[in-house]
């Protein structure tokens, strides 16, 4: 009985795997980064340009960091959500502005609304290579200690931010420092 | 007439070329490196396009990761190195080689697990079905074949 069983339990155990495969969004790569500190870089502010950014503005507090550009259409989608999310006052979100153009993104913040709470600039485009930025936008969290904890690919929607970013967030802020 | 066509072709060719390299940006690789600088790219996944790899991809990230990977060939970085680089920050989904590391045995020697399972079936089939015909005749068929043998005989 067992021996024409198996290939039947084979056969099932495949399309298992299979169908959730069907569930998976392959554009969606985990990042190795998850769980090391954040990488180092220094980096002009938008709003004081002499005044440099770095990794250690992270540090003492869960903070989140948007990676963003005017040019990136679903930035502009997910922007509401941030401007809620700041609103709500719960961690301080900061901005990478990337591959943009300075004026445009001041402007834009200024027609738009402003959810950060600084944003660094990286015109190039090298520090996202560090940061493992592949499409923006991307939202990273990091602990109270500057270790990334999360990154969420793509833009950010209600749903995202209440079953995902903020019991992380909680999560995170009831970790001793 | 004649000379009028082979202008007009020498002319698309050039149009055609201009196209060419409009879509590509320019980037200087010393002669050294040319070699190990292509086979780095190709070896390595543009994950905005994820089927390309960054030598193929004309993504605004592929361009970067050029010039980053070309830049870290002039540094005298190994491709150990390099391939680290890229896989330490985009994940070892970058790499089309992927690592023999536990995470992957069952990738890389899965193939093999099934090989020999399958060739243990095969031999465990044969032994349990050998063909009958090996065997001795028993005296009753012995007897058989001979009274046989001996009608067609006559």
């Amino acid at each position: 009985m067992f021996k024409y069983l198996l290939p039947v339990i084979l056969f099932f155990v495949l399309c298992g795997f299979l169908f959730i495969g069907l569930y998976k969004d392959p554009s969606k790569v985990d990042s190795p980064l998850i769980g090391k500190p954040a990488p180092e870089f220094s980096l002009p502010r938008l709003e004081q340009p002499n005044d440099l950014f770095s990794e250690k503005e992270f540090l003492g507090k869960v903070s989140i960091l948007n990676v963003w550009g005017t040019w990136c259409f679903a930035c502009k989608q997910e922007h509401h959500i941030l401007l809620d999310l700041a609103k709500r006052n719960i961690a301080p979100i900061y901005g990478l502005n990337y591959k943009d153009d300075t004026e445009q993104a001041k402007m834009y913040l200024r027609d738009f609304g402003n959810p950060f709470v600084s944003n660094a600039v990286d015109q190039l485009g090298r520090v996202a290579i560090d940061w493992g930025v592949y499409g923006a936008p991307e939202t990273f969290i990091m602990d109270k200690k500057g270790i990334i904890r999360h990154k969420h690919i793509g833009p950010l929607t209600l749903e995202d931010v209440e079953d995902e970013i903020l019991p992380l967030i909680q999560n995170l802020k009831n970790e001793a420092s | 007439m004649k000379h009028h066509r082979v202008c007009q072709f020498i002319f698309a060719i050039c149009i055609a070329l201009a196209f060419q390299f409009a879509s590509a940006e320019i980037i200087t690789v010393a002669p050294e490196h040319e070699k190990r600088y292509h086979e780095l790219l190709s070896e390595l996944r543009c994950l905005v396009c994820q089927n390309q790899t960054i030598e193929e991809s004309n993504s605004e990230l592929a361009i970067d990761l050029r010039l980053e990977v070309n830049k870290m060939l002039m540094q005298g970085a190994t491709d150990q190195e390099i391939i680290d680089f890229m896989a330490d920050r985009y994940g070892d989904f970058v790499l089309y080689k992927p690592l023999v590391q536990p995470k992957t045995y069952l990738l890389w020697f899965g193939p093999f697990i099934f090989l020999v399972v399958a060739l243990l079936l095969v031999l465990l089939f044969l032994k349990k079905h050998k063909p009958s015909s090996s065997a001795q005749l028993s005296d009753d068929e012995k007897q058989k074949l001979d009274s046989i043998l001996k009608q067609t005989k006559k």
